[in-house]
């Protein structure tokens, strides 16, 4: 292969930590993580000359990077919650691809369920605006924008709650195929499940919004000049994109229109595909909504027609728009940053690794994560040789 | 609602919490090219005009979306309802909506201002039915 093509950089590692109720500190489920996706690529500590990871402390990247034993010359702790994997693979592979880093690892974990360290409510610095002019007000973070969000949805294009109730629904399909997720054995959902469900911040009700959850993963990026001297499935990262949109509530004039229609555009350029050419889509499912907003516009479907578009089980497992296959944040693990994790089960399903919910013959696949309150959307496109 | 934690306060956002204490709501204004914008920032993020003055703003607006809050935080009675309200000179506000009962509200319906005193002599703008 030639000297570019030798420093281009694919994804050949990926793991979860242990998910669900762990019991264990966010640095030991974060080594499970990037061991884990080390072993996988048939790779160990002593290759990673790259790190990136969020949440782990003040200095994330830093202090992983310590308890780990490694000193990176390449590091990464952009907090851009739950889209900030995709922003790190962008990152990840130019720096490969500029010859500053051989092999990196992004990661991420969480105990937040073992630990109880999630709050519905106000995380609000005291010197940003939003402690002065949002906080006073009650809304519960990122809860209560999503439920704005949804609000309005209803609103301008005519969908019905039920409707908003079929993402979970699919969701819990999936899961019901993934032994791992955390809704496995819980049987089916249905609308009226998630319709009558206890509201919390109208019209979303518990069924809308993601699990609380431990968890995490890692993926591990090299050249594929390496990638060819290990016995391992490269995927390539065909294209990717982000955007940053505000992090006031009040500051998006339109609250339909994500970062996702940026993002999106960028990846898809990049790519040189468009939406009709991804076989498999990852889609953070914070909430319910997040994943109507976020399909169209990554241009799935038109802007309004998202809740129309995934009627009729297209979304779940033998529908003909494969969506969310692990079971999402909604039923099989969401830990916070849910974005890692996307891309661990888009490269699964691109290496044909998934078992009962593979979808057959994917070469392509989208990951989308989005952050803080619909704040960030990044956008990465993978593939496999065909 | 039960008593709120003070907002805080700092110098650029200071004439602004200092109109609320006579009910008086206003609107950062750039001087430069007539943009309004909320929250009060040190820049115009329309022209990046730095000399920022005020305007009087009618109190009036429409609701843009809302939700209500079903499980209260600290300091708050639940049910209560947190809004986007869009007022009539343009710029968006979060607030509550108060005086109509909770499940009431829709979308696009007009509102206008009412104040919440607070205990230093400041009060939040929220909104009710117009």
């Amino acid at each position: 292969m030639s000297e570019d093509q030798g420093r281009r950089a694919v994804i050949v590692g990926v793991a979860e930590c242990d998910l669900g109720v762990t019991n264990k500190s966010i640095l030991e489920l974060q080594t499970q993580a990037v061991t884990r996706a080390l072993a996988d690529a048939g790779l160990s500590l002593h290759d990673v000359d790259g790190l990136a990871c969020t949440s782990v402390a003040r200095f994330s990247t830093t202090q992983l990077a310590d308890y780990l034993g490694i000193e990176p010359v390449w590091s990464d702790s952009t907090f851009a919650g739950g889209s900030a994997f995709e922003m790190f693979v962008a990152r990840a592979a130019q720096a490969i691809e500029a010859g500053q880093a051989e092999t990196i690892v992004i990661s991420f974990a969480s105990n937040q369920r073992s630990a109880k360290s999630r709050s519905m409510g106000n995380i609000y610095e005291p010197h940003t605006p939003e402690a002065q002019f949002e906080g006073p007000y009650g809304p519960l973070y990122p809860l209560s924008h999503y439920g704005m969000a949804a609000q309005r949805y209803l609103h301008e294009t005519g969908a019905t709650r039920e409707d908003l109730a079929e993402v979970a629904v699919a969701a819990r399909q999936w899961a019901l195929l993934n032994p791992k997720a955390f809704r496995y054995e819980a049987g089916p959902l249905s609308v009226e499940d998630v319709v009558g469900g206890d509201l919390i911040s109208s019209p979303l009700t518990a069924g809308d919004c993601c699990l609380v959850t431990d968890g995490g993963g890692a993926i591990v990026l090299t050249t594929a000049e390496r990638a060819a001297e290990l016995n391992v499935t490269a995927v390539n990262i065909l294209g990717y994109g982000e955007s940053t949109t505000h992090t006031s509530m009040a500051t998006p004039g339109d609250l339909l229109s994500t970062g996702a229609y940026v993002s999106g555009e960028q990846a898809f350029a990049m790519a040189g595909l468009t939406p009709a050419d991804i076989d498999v889509v990852q889609v953070y499912d914070s909430f319910t909504i997040t994943v109507l907003l976020s399909l169209e516009g990554l241009g799935f479907c038109e802007r309004g027609t998202a809740w129309e578009f995934i009627k009729n089980g297209r979304i779940a497992p033998g529908g003909d728009f494969p969506l969310n296959t692990s079971g999402g944040g909604l039923s099989y693990c969401h830990p916070g940053q849910f974005g890692v994790l996307l891309l661990v089960e888009a490269v699964r399903q691109l290496r044909g690794e998934c078992g009962d919910r593979q979808v057959a013959g994917a070469k392509t696949a989208l990951a989308h994560g989005t952050g803080g309150i619909l704040s960030t959307s990044a956008t990465v496109i993978l593939g496999v040789d065909a | 609602m039960s008593e709120l934690e003070l907002p805080p306060v700092d110098d650029i956002t200071a004439p602004w919490w200092d109109a609320t204490r006579n009910h008086e709501l206003i609107i950062q204004t750039c001087n430069a090219c007539g943009s309004m914008q909320h929250y009060p920032r040190a820049v115009c993020v329309v022209c990046g005009g730095m000399d920022l003055g005020w305007s009087p703003a009618s109190g009036v607006g429409v609701v843009d979306s809302f939700t209500v809050v079903h499980r209260a935080l600290p300091g708050f009675d639940a049910p209560y309802v947190v809004a986007r309200v869009r007022l009539a000179e343009g710029p968006i506000v979060l607030t509550n909506l108060i005086d109509q009962d909770v499940d009431a509200w829709v979308c696009d319906v007009a509102v206008s201002v009412r104040w919440r005193d607070l205990s230093d002599g400041r009060a939040l703008p929220v909104f009710g039915p117009a």
